[in-house]
């Protein structure tokens, strides 16, 4: 009987032992990051080269990251990119003047998105800030080292 | 010249067949009505001796290869500057391959052949022939609850397998080599995805748990029945488990890294 309920009481701590894994793995090594989805908004923004950009890299304003990329396709008509991201509700940008730029984390990072903030504007009270369905109109392309390079070695050459 | 040629030819027949009787044997085991609230003592009885008992040498190894990887991992890094990296180098290399694999591995070893000589010995002894001759169905009452409790059993030791392992690196790397606890555990977050990492991870445990439970039982279950025939039974089950292991682990990795 006492060795029954010994081994009850370890299989049960054992099944325990394995859920406190799972918890371990869902919260302190994944972070949560994809399983409970941040509430955002949808916005999005033209480039005309996003370079290495990915779908899930981070967006930024100001270095912090508010938001990630969801979604990458080819325009047809125009033959550019039409980035969406996602950004975080609580995070509100100015609608006006903000731009958003492809940069690369240090010389050899993976590629994210930057947005520079505008300014608020007096005149603009009907749409202070980006909300869903946005379209961020100003842009800069990803740089690319190769056609930089590209560059200053045809300025070299003349 | 022909004898040889027919040789090689009864052998592999022998192989097909045998593979054919594994496959045939599998869906005897488990195209059933599962009638868990009168196997769950079995099962219980079978995750204690497969899981629980298997935890400490799962805990130790997980330990040690943990604390391996991030002194490995944290000299090459620091040669990039990139020290920091150690946190998302070992939680990918560890919760995607080193998790899964060395825990079917040693479960293979420790569980698997535990397993065949049991239901060799239990074969040798007559008792399954006994079991049959009463109208109990042995496959039933000995092989599936072993079975589910083998499946049960791998992802969860793989789970401990994995948190130990981290941990053990987060001890060397943080706590003897100085890294940010702070960029460890960031860097770690911001690289481990839950749904390609982790979960794929588990999945892969779950194959293992069952081919490896799979073989182990199959082995016992058709072993000849002398000394030899359940030693010989034991040994292939050790061998054929951790090679299919790792062949299935290239498969599992070329699938989920091609996104299925």
């Amino acid at each position: 009987m006492n060795k029954q309920r010994y081994v009850d009481i370890s299989v049960g701590l054992f099944m325990l032992l394995g859920l406190l894994a799972l918890l371990v793995m869902v919260m302190k090594v994944s972070g949560m990051a994809d399983l409970i989805s941040i509430k955002g908004y949808q916005v999005s923004a033209d480039f005309t080269d996003i370079g290495g950009l990915k779908v899930r890299a981070p967006v930024t304003v100001a270095g912090v990251k508010i938001g990630e990329v969801t979604r990458i396709e080819l325009q047809p008509g125009a033959l550019n990119a039409k980035v969406t991201m996602k950004l975080r509700n609580d995070k509100r940008i100015p609608y006006e003047d903000s731009s958003a730029r492809i940069l690369t984390e240090g010389l050899l990072g993976s590629n994210y998105i930057s947005i520079v903030p505008g300014f608020e504007d007096e005149e603009s009270k009907d749409h202070p800030y980006l909300r869903s369905g946005d379209v961020i109109a100003k842009t800069q392309e990803a740089i690319i080292l190769e056609n930089l390079i590209g560059q200053l070695l045809f300025n070299i050459k003349k | 010249m022909l004898e040889l040629i027919s040789r090689l030819g009864q052998r592999g027949l022998d192989g097909a067949q045998s593979i054919g009787s594994s496959g045939l044997f599998l869906l005897r085991v488990l195209a059933r009505r599962p009638d868990l609230p009168r196997l769950w003592p079995a099962i219980r009885a079978q995750l204690y001796f497969i899981g629980v008992l298997s935890c400490l040498i799962i805990v130790v190894s997980g330990l040690f290869i943990g604390m391996v990887v991030g002194l490995q991992g944290y000299n090459t890094l620091e040669k990039f500057g990139a020290g920091s990296q150690l946190g998302q180098l070992l939680a990918l290399s560890i919760a995607r391959e080193l998790g899964p694999v060395i825990s079917a591995l040693l479960f293979a070893g420790r569980a698997g052949s535990a397993l065949t000589a049991e239901i060799g010995l239990m074969k040798a002894t007559e008792q399954l022939a006994s079991m049959d001759m009463m109208g109990i169905d042995p496959l039933g009452r000995i092989i599936y609850p072993r079975f589910l409790a083998g499946l049960i059993a791998l992802p969860v030791l793989s789970l401990i397998f994995t948190v130990v392992a981290i941990y053990g690196g987060y001890f060397i790397g943080v706590q003897w080599l100085g890294v940010d606890s702070g960029s460890f555990w960031s860097n770690m977050q911001a690289a481990v995805n839950f749904r390609l990492d982790v979960a794929s991870g588990i999945i892969k445990s779950v194959v293992f748990a069952f081919v490896a439970i799979w073989i182990a039982m199959f082995q016992g279950f058709t072993c000849i029945p002398t000394a030899q025939g359940i030693s010989q039974a034991t040994t292939r089950t050790v061998v054929y488990s951790s090679l299919a292991v790792l062949g299935f682990d290239f498969l599992l990795t070329a699938m989920m890294i091609g996104g299925w």
